[in-house]
């Protein structure tokens, strides 16, 4: 299984959309799209809506790049999260280094509501 | 530059290949450490075996039936009885590999090298095969316990061993599949670590701070070829005192063990629980392993070096210490370090606070089975660097008559299942005479024991896995194992037991009301003891498992905990939580040192004292069935009194006084009826009968001396 990524540029930042597997095999080209977009210092969000499957190494990779934002004070976020692959990621403790869309619109809303 | 830009930029000199065997680029590997890992540009692997005369890397693609290759190690890949080589390109997430060892075939002198087969790697962090619980095995596959490579780069962020004095423990002993695998227990993923994580918040509420895990090490949970009798069901291999390897974490007790996470899983569980305060000790079974003797299969270590890792009779027979068919010969200097290097691993990438060691009078067994005076291999677990905060506790005999409860080689460091504790408690609460002057030794942290080792040496109990639930210990006279295929010829039969007058469940509801009370009083009993408490899961709401006190197979309604009971037998499920909290109120019940019967001279009362009907005069005599006792000290200003009836009749107790303004308040009295049981420390209420106190038949009843607020 293969995987594809595309970028999507907005005002607000950059989307990267990514389709397929993320695995040991594909994790390195998914590192490959995704470091220079993080370098280039604009929030990103990582759209999986369309991934069937992360694998521990894809984990991992996710984990990376969203350190390496940390480091660069860059917001990441990820997007359309399937329910297997977000228990997955809750089971291994992922899912709690990562702002995740659905979190990310609770908190927007929270915050929302404590300004009225 | 972040760090890993800069280590992106380090490129090491040994990243690059030097020969190529059957296909693919390698070098020579390190031989340290043991075991497969990933390294810049592949994979290294290094395993042992003395007496192999070549051996072979056997790789799959993952889950396939035939290998992809298989490498012999050159011979200059070879150092000393090492053989270690880097295979470059390999994919480390979608392969899985073993060794082929070959040999002399030679039993009596200990050889048992066959190249035909695939043997898993020793020290293989991850195993597939059995990724599933339940799923029948397909056989027909040579090659049944995968070995695989993972990274170990879990991000445990500041998690930090918690060092929980052990004095201040309370542990809860249960099995991960057992715990949540019942349908009304309400988690995502029943019967995983990720389950058994969801009911942290419950463990919490309880107040236990350690749990102590059945056997997570990979089992073969299929591996007992019996059937239920009585109902033709498959029975398993439940407990999983057969470990198939010891590195690995059992994939079947992990929701994510299909997708090979199992390692994050059981990391991300342990970091939850230390994040409650829990701490984590595990059940391991160094003592024997699941190649049985010479009719088991061969998995591992007999095919790698039979001579080495097992204990041999001259004839070359497998000495059967462990009552399963071989016996791990511990105290060989390469087996030695092979369970420290396991045990290692667990602290350093797991976290794991402690460790239960099953049958670990055989860990002090020279290689010829005689006992030790000075056993090597415990030596060096009580001393090593990485273990050394870790809980070392000894199951201490084992199942060829060796016991050693109160003579275990300690090194300062190993405590013991009290196995005495539990005998003389049981026989207390069921009425036997004869016992009043042990029950006094034992709750004081059997001094004539663990002199010198100081009470938490002694893990008290009263239920463990193995025997009789509390519920059941109270319900039957007898074992009831007719389940487990066996004719009722398993399981001990020394269970100290009484049924309150009906055996098995009954509709009367004094009998019942008899069972409830005698509960409380094993639980009353054995949080104001002086040692480690240690409860069995499912005993704090009643659990039953309809009288079999065996039930390492039953994969069943029978070892489930059912969480129904929560609610149904919520009255002894407080009355736990509010003993666990009473024993965390009062320091002089988990002092570090045994009582002495020394004066406190601010109160002028001794840190222990013994009561009868009268006060100061307890009664020693062989009827006796009534014993009370003080205590005070340990910086704590009240004085705890704690007085215990098996006696079938109710007893008038004259109270000792107290000194200065300190009045008694009730706390427990296992007598009276839910609400009056118990209450919540620091509410006690003051009695109106200052000096005396009726305490009923069969029951206990816990005093609290001190002032009133405002006094």
């Amino acid at each position: 299984m293969t995987l594809h990524v595309k970028e999507r540029r907005n005002k607000t930042g950059t989307v990267l959309v990514a389709t397929g597997e993320i695995n040991s095999e594909t994790s390195g080209s998914l590192l490959g799209a995704l470091l220079p977009l993080v370098r280039e210092g604009r929030p990103l969000k990582i759209d999986l809506t369309a991934v069937t499957y992360v694998s521990s190494a894809g984990l991992r990779t996710l984990l990376v790049v969203y350190r390496e934002a940390q480091h660069a004070g860059v917001a990441v976020t990820l997007y359309g999260v399937s329910e297997e692959v977000r228990f997955v990621m809750s089971a291994t403790g992922f899912l709690d280094f990562f702002e995740t869309g659905e979190a990310a619109a609770a908190t927007a809303k929270a915050a929302a509501k404590a300004t009225r | 530059m972040t760090e890993a830009a800069r280590s992106e930029q380090v490129r090491r000199i040994d990243a690059y290949p030097t020969h190529e065997v059957g296909g693919y680029r390698v070098r020579a590997g390190k031989p340290f450490p043991f075991g497969a890992n990933v390294v810049p540009g592949g994979v290294s692997f290094s395993v042992f075996s003395d007496q192999a005369t070549s051996m072979t890397l056997v790789i799959y693609r993952r889950g396939e039936s035939e290998p992809m290759a298989e490498l012999e190690f050159p011979e200059e890949f070879r150092m000393g009885s090492v053989f270690a080589m880097t295979v470059f390109g390999l994919d480390h997430e979608n392969i899985e590999y073993g060794y082929r060892a070959d040999g002399p075939f030679d039993p009596v002198v200990g050889h048992r090298f066959d190249a035909r087969q695939v043997l898993s790697d020793p020290y293989a962090r991850l195993i597939a095969g059995r990724d599933v619980w339940g799923v029948p095995p397909d056989y027909s596959r040579g090659y049944q316990y995968r070995s695989r490579v993972c990274l170990q780069d879990f991000d445990w962020g500041d998690d930090t061993p918690l060092r929980i004095p052990a004095e201040d423990l309370v542990v809860y002993e249960t099995h991960v599949r057992g715990f949540t695998r019942h349908p009304n227990s309400g988690v995502t993923a029943p019967g995983t670590f990720a389950g058994l994580r969801e009911k942290i918040p419950y463990l919490k509420e309880l107040g236990v701070n350690c749990i102590e895990l059945l056997p997570v090490f990979e089992f073969d949970e299929s591996d007992n070829p019996r059937t239920n009798p009585e109902t033709g069901e498959k029975l398993y291999d439940y407990w999983g005192y057969n470990t198939v390897s010891f590195f690995a974490p059992k994939a079947g007790y992990a929701a994510t063990g299909r997708y090979g996470m199992q390692g994050d899983e059981l990391r991300t569980l342990i970091k939850d629980l230390h994040a409650a305060g829990i701490e984590v000790i595990l059940d391991v079974v160094f003592n024997h392993t699941a190649e049985g003797n010479e009719m088991g299969p061969t998995i591992s270590f007999k095919g790698l070096d039979n001579a080495t890792y097992y204990m041999l009779t001259p004839e070359g027979y497998y000495f059967n210490f462990s009552g399963t068919g071989n016996t791990v010969n511990c105290n060989h200097p390469v087996v030695r370090n092979y369970v420290l290097d396991c045990l290692r691993h667990w602290v350093a990438d797991y976290h794991i606070d402690g460790f239960r060691f099953d049958l670990a009078a055989i860990l002090g067994r020279a290689l010829d089975g005689t006992p030790l005076p000075n056993p090597p291999l415990l030596e060096l677990l009580a001393f090593d660097p990485v273990l050394r905060h870790t809980k070392l506790i000894a199951e201490a005999w084992d199942a060829a008559g060796l016991y050693e409860v109160g003579n275990f080689p300690a090194y300062g460091r190993w405590a013991e299942w009290n196995g005495k504790y539990r005998d003389t408690v049981r026989r207390f609460i069921k009425g036997d005479s004869g016992v009043v002057g042990e029950l006094a030794t034992r709750i004081a942290g059997s001094p004539d024991l663990y002199a010198g080792r100081g009470p938490a040496a002694s893990v008290n109990f009263l239920t463990a896995h193995d025997g009789f639930s509390l519920a059941d210990m109270v319900a039957y006279n007898d074992k009831h194992n007719e389940a487990n295929g066996e004719n009722n010829n398993d399981g001990a039969n020394d269970n100290n037991s009484w049924n309150c007058g009906v055996e098995g469940p009954t509709e009367d509801p004094e009998i019942n009301a008899l069972r409830t009370r005698q509960m409380k009083n094993a639980l009353a009993i054995l949080l104001i003891s002086q040692g480690i408490p240690m409860l069995l899961s499912g005993d704090e709401v009643a659990r039953s498992q309809q009288g079999n006190n065996n039930t390492y197979c039953q994969d069943n309604e029978l070892s489930w905990f059912d969480w129904d009971l929560v609610e149904q037998n919520a009255e002894l499920l407080n009355f736990t939580r509010q003993m666990i909290a009473f024993r965390k109120h009062h320091r002089e019940l988990r002092s570090t040192d045994h009582p002495t019967g020394a004066i406190r001279a601010d109160l002028g009362l001794p840190d222990i004292s013994w009561h009868g009907e009268r006060a100061w005069q307890p009664d020693w005599s062989p009827d006796s069935r009534l014993l009370a006792v003080a205590r005070c000290g340990s910086g704590d200003d009240d004085v705890v009194y704690v007085a215990m009836n098996s006696h079938w009749e109710a007893h008038d107790l004259e109270l000792p006084a107290l000194p200065g303004r300190r009045t008694w308040h009730l706390f427990a009295d296992t007598g009276a009826g839910a609400p009056h049981d118990i209450t919540a420390p620091g509410t006690e209420t003051e009695l109106e009968n200052a000096g005396k106190y009726l305490i009923g038949p069969r029951s206990v009843v816990i005093l609290v001396g001190r002032t009133n607020e405002g006094d």
